[in-house]
């Protein structure tokens, strides 16, 4: 249900690693809980992000979550396609709704984070 | 008197289906100890007929009806049509909540639409909400908003903005870190010194507040001004207190406004001691986020036709909480209403035509006062419906004698501006007939002399 | 009514004319125009006729719910019928036409009222001072909390933190954020109200106030209210009451007796001030006597027989909205309170709170309680049950308006998932309850027979059900001219 090779966050994100570029998204799951996606607020290229700190927002229509950045590092690359059609991330979190890419600054910072067995149990946990 | 449509019987019967003997055993879950036992300490309840007659002898204490008054200042005398109370006052627009629901509130969604629209054309610019509480917070949510925008240290606020809005926005920035510094005005023209303002503008500036026409009456025309504030990248708010102007002066939208924001009382909401009135506010698209309120927008409904509902609620406390643009909840919704029926009546012709006889009417009325002996105009800049004259004698005399003769001449400057020795800042409407202009003059000259 | 109403622009035509002005009767001078920048025209402003305008306006208001024509039980918004006579009494022409700015000598009439109306507020809730200029609650609670910092400052230093239980309205975190305050949450304990213990480790001297909502948004009151003023006031904080509820306590708990500082009221809920579809509303707030020197200005103060208006305070918060509060709001409500008196306030809240819990009674087993505390004049109910068909509060909701009656609250309180706040009043008849409680049980029975009329509700209001998210996906704010 969860893609094998990503890492995951608490807070629902997923990164996916190439090279020492960090790929980040949010979940099926968090998708799912904020309905239909109307509105994300994305970060400057080239802002340097800590661990966990909020690297924008992303809206429903009645609902607005943060996102966090998994990784610490500077961002290399935003989704610009996710400003016209923020649905993206409903239709396909995994792949072309992709939100940025950050250069990694320690990779070490992915140890922290969870497998997809791990993220699964703790989805399962959230939803009893 | 009463308005609980059950009776004796019903009360036993709901008792009874809950499982309880008497009303007082629903409130339990109060502790006895912290429970009242003894009643309020009220007057006996009054029946209609009575309750009327109390509230009329309780007017009749107003004086202030029967003289003939030139107070503008923030609150301005303008005529009514009679369509606006007709509507306005139907239980359809008078009783319904916030349209939370909007299936069964497209009336009130759909003249919100007509409201914002409006506010976008007079003042020029591309979105606006659908309400703020009144000017003066109005332009408090528009220094908010700003410094949302642009996170720096200080305000600049024109010294002719008005007094009481200028104490609003202090009140509500000082828990925020936000330096408030004033912008004087020309002593000879009542516009913005703009010396002044450069030797203020640097890097650190939030925002430019300039209002026209400013306190004083005076026709600002604040492109030059927005233009050295927007050079060292301020945001420019235009705050226009007398929303008349905007039938017949220059637009903010067309002399650079970044957010425009002010009074709409003189749109079909009587003087009532001060409220309720109209805070609008409206600004460039690219700050649509930052604004705060209530949105309604354009959709379709399941059958694809045409509707309306609130929109961009993620800007707003029940869903961002204490991030949220602002705290507001309750606007002003049915001074809104109020304000689109009155606009819609005068439509683009009737809007111009009255701000034209505004403007007529306040030169007519400075043109002959000044031509009293002892009279001065204290400011050369244009007016629109209001202007300073300056006396040589002491004011508080000579207004006292014109009450003598029932005449309120206009409002005293002093208090807010020690620099502004016996200066009367006077307001003249198309309420104001010429006879009653020229009563004011004459009880001048003979007050005077 | 499947009729559409255009909008006013769409009815526009060139020279078509509503207002007509009599001749000018000063002498014309063009000359002052050339000194000043006029606007060439206003692009798209409707040109209309008054028998259209009419026709607009009425037939735009039919497709309005409002307590005058419907039931209106939306939680914690207290939409109880609002009398007539206070609307004629707030339109008596010298209320209309007195000037904020006339002396006070000729304005006697309305500080009298002002003066009345803040006395009968102390009486109803045992304050000792009350502010009537904010607008709305919202503004009301900005108010209270920038009282309570103003008087921390002047202890000493106004402290960082406010506590907020976590089923609190969204305007108190907002508000308290506004005033420069970071908000911490307390967690509701299993009965739905304040859990004592987490409130006294987390209430320390960096806490400046706890804002309370008594009865809070799940209907329950906070019986500990004593013993919560108590932990707070020992590490210095304040206890703000959000007010909105006040309607539950009439003539039953007065706040300030039992530690509550600071309160604010919404005179548009509890004393029946109309809504207007969104305003406008009235916030008073009420602070014990310490706290008074920090009020915004001005203040109305008694003189011998006069009534003046004091500016002159060096501790206040200083001016909160320019001029007083929303006059005629207050003239509304103080005619109120003088027709009902003390039993008649009594009666209210007791009235309030038996249809509140007739509705519950009647509900329960049908939709899900999460908390069996009892209730005073509202009950949360929640989805829980439907949504095992896919069916979710939004759709209870719409298909309610297919009965003709009018949705609850869902948007809070957060604590409760796809929440269903009903406040019905004490001005609801018998009838109109049973209907409602009717409807509510066919709609549980639809969610589980025929659950597509339910998801797909409305299906006979003036719309369809509209799309949220298009909306805000391309939002489209204003009418535009079409070239």
């Amino acid at each position: 249900m969860y893609p094998q090779n990503f890492y995951y966050t608490r807070d629902h994100e997923w990164v996916r690693v190439e090279g020492d570029v960090a790929i980040v998204g949010i979940t099926d799951y968090a998708q799912k809980q904020l309905g239909d996606i109307v509105y994300i607020e994305l970060p400057a290229l080239g802002t340097h992000l800590e661990v966990h700190q909020s690297i924008g927002s992303i809206e429903s229509v009645k609902a607005v979550s943060d996102v966090f950045s998994p990784v610490s590092g500077e961002v290399i690359e935003v989704n610009e396609e996710l400003n016209n059609s923020p649905e993206v991330i409903n239709q396909d979190p995994y792949d072309k709704g992709w939100i940025i890419k950050i250069r990694m600054k320690n990779k070490e910072d992915l140890n922290q984070l969870m497998t997809a067995s791990e993220y699964e149990k703790y989805v399962e946990s959230l939803e009893v | 008197m009463s308005y609980i449509p059950l009776s004796k019987k019903d009360i036993e019967e709901m008792l009874r289906r809950i499982g309880l003997s008497n009303l007082e055993e629903l409130f339990a879950c109060i502790p006895q100890e912290i429970r009242m036992s003894d009643p309020l300490d009220l007057p006996a309840p009054l029946s209609e007929s009575e309750l009327l007659e109390y509230f009329e002898n309780l007017s009749q204490k107003n004086l202030y009806p029967k003289f003939l008054s030139f107070l503008g200042a923030g609150a301005y005398p303008h005529t009514i049509p009679t369509v606006v109370d007709y509507l306005s006052s139907r239980g359809e627009f008078v009783t319904p909540y916030t349209p939370y629901q909007p299936e069964v509130s497209q009336g009130t969604l759909q003249i919100i639409f007509e409201y914002q629209t409006l506010i976008c054309q007079l003042t020029g610019l591309e979105i606006a909400n659908a309400s703020l509480y009144e000017g003066a917070t109005a332009a408090a949510e528009a220094v908010l908003m700003a410094q949302r925008i642009k996170n720096k240290s200080r305000i600049l606020v024109a010294r002719s903005l008005h007094p009481q809005y200028r104490q609003v926005i202090s009140t509500y920035v000082r828990n925020l870190g936000l330096k408030v510094e004033e912008v004087a005005f020309d002593s000879k023209s009542g516009r913005l010194n703009l010396d002044d303002l450069k030797k203020r503008l640097d890097g650190d500036v939030t925002a430019l507040v300039v209002q026209t026409p400013n306190f004083f009456g005076v026709i600002e025309e604040p492109g030059e001004a927005f233009a050295l504030a927007h050079e060292k990248g301020a945001l420019r708010v235009a705050v226009i207190a007398e929303g008349l102007s905007l039938g017949l002066l220059e637009p903010p939208g067309s002399y650079g406004a970044d957010i425009a924001c002010g009074e709409g009382q003189s749109f079909g909401l009587p003087l009532a001691f001060g409220g309720p009135y109209l805070g609008f506010i409206a600004c460039r698209e690219s700050f649509l986020r930052q604004l705060p309120g209530r949105i309604a927008g354009q959709t379709r409904d399941a059958e694809g036709r045409i509707g309306y509902v609130l929109t961009l609620s993620t800007r707003e406390q029940h869903i961002r909480r204490e991030k949220a643009t602002s705290n507001i909840c309750t606007n002003q919704a049915w001074c809104a209403l109020r304000a689109t029926i009155f606009l819609e009546t005068l439509g683009p012709k009737g809007l111009r035509e009255l701000a034209y006889y505004n403007l007529q009417k306040a030169n007519y009325a400075l043109e002959n006062l000044v031509a009293v002996q002892g009279i001065k105009r204290r400011f050369d800049g244009p007016i629109f419906n209001e202007f300073v004259l300056e006396l040589n004698s002491p004011l508080s005399k000579i207004m006292a004698a014109l009450m003598e003769k029932g005449i309120l001449a206009g409002y005293p400057l002093e208090k807010d501006y020690p620099e502004l020795k016996n200066c009367l800042l006077v307001c003249v409407t198309e309420t104001h007939s010429r006879e009653k202009i020229e009563a004011l003059v004459n009880s001048f000259k003979e007050v005077i002399s | 009514m499947s009729r559409r109403e255009p909008l006013i622009f769409e009815l526009s035509g060139e020279g078509k004319r509503a207002f007509f002005l009599p001749p000018l009767d000063v002498p014309e001078k063009k000359e002052i125009l050339e000194d000043i920048k006029l606007r060439e025209d206003i692009p798209g402003f409707p040109e209309v006729t008054e028998p259209e305008i009419v026709r607009h306006f009425t037939r735009l208001s039919q497709t309005n719910f409002c307590v005058d024509t419907s039931f209106y039980p939306l939680g914690s918004c207290t939409m109880k019928y609002s009398p007539k006579i206070n609307e004629k009494i707030a339109s008596l022409t010298p209320f209309l036409n007195s000037h904020p700015l006339a002396s006070e000598d000729l304005i006697q009439g309305n500080l009298e009222i002002i003066k009345l109306l803040e006395d009968y507020l102390c009486r109803i809730t045992g304050m000792d001072f009350f502010t009537l200029w904010p607008a709305a609650g919202a503004h009301g609670e900005l108010t209270g909390m920038m009282i309570i910092r103003a008087a921390l400052t002047r202890r000493g230093r106004p402290r960082k933190i406010v506590l907020i239980p976590d089923s609190a309205h969204g305007t108190n975190p907002s508000s308290a954020h506004i005033c420069g305050y970071r908000v911490q949450e307390i967690k509701s304990n299993e009965a739905g109200t304040v859990d004592l213990e987490d409130l006294n480790r987390m209430m320390t001297e960096e806490v400046a106030a706890l804002m309370l909502t008594n009865p809070n948004t799940l209907g329950i009151f906070e019986k500990d209210i004593k013993r919560i003023a108590e932990i707070v006031h020992s590490k210095g904080g304040f206890v703000y009451m959000d007010g909105a509820n006040m309607n539950a306590l009439l003539g039953k708990f007065r706040p300030g007796d039992h530690g509550v500082d600071v309160i604010h009221l919404n005179l548009h809920k509890t004393f029946s001030t109309p809504h207007g579809g969104g305003g406008p509303g009235s916030g008073p707030v009420g602070v014990k006597k310490e706290l008074e020197p920090f009020l915004p200005i001005p203040v109305v103060k008694r003189e011998g027989s006069k009534f003046v208006l004091e500016t002159n305070r060096p501790l206040s918060i200083g001016r909160i909205r320019s001029f007083y509060g929303n006059f005629l709001v207050l003239v509304k409500a103080l005619a109120y309170i003088l027709s009902l008196g003390a039993e008649g306030l009594k009666e209210v809240a007791e009235i309030a709170v038996l249809n509140s819990n007739y509705i519950r009674k009647n509900l329960e087993g049908i939709y899900y309680l999460k908390y069996s505390t009892p209730t005073l004049h509202e009950c949360v109910f929640s989805d829980k049950w439907q949504r095992e068909r896919g069916i979710q509060n939004i759709d209870i909701a719409k298909r309610l308006i297919d009965y003709g009656l009018h949705p609850p609250t869902m948007s809070f309180p957060l604590i409760v998932s796809g929440a269903l706040m009903i406040e019905p009043t004490e001005t609801e008849s018998k009838a109109e309850l049973d209907a409602f409680i009717e409807a509510m049980k066919k709609i549980a029975q639809e969610a589980v027979e025929n659950p597509e009329v339910v998801k797909t509700a409305p299906h006979n209001a003036y719309v369809r059900r509209l799309d949220e998210v298009a909306a805000a996906r391309n939002p489209i704010l204003r009418w535009e001219k079409k070239d």
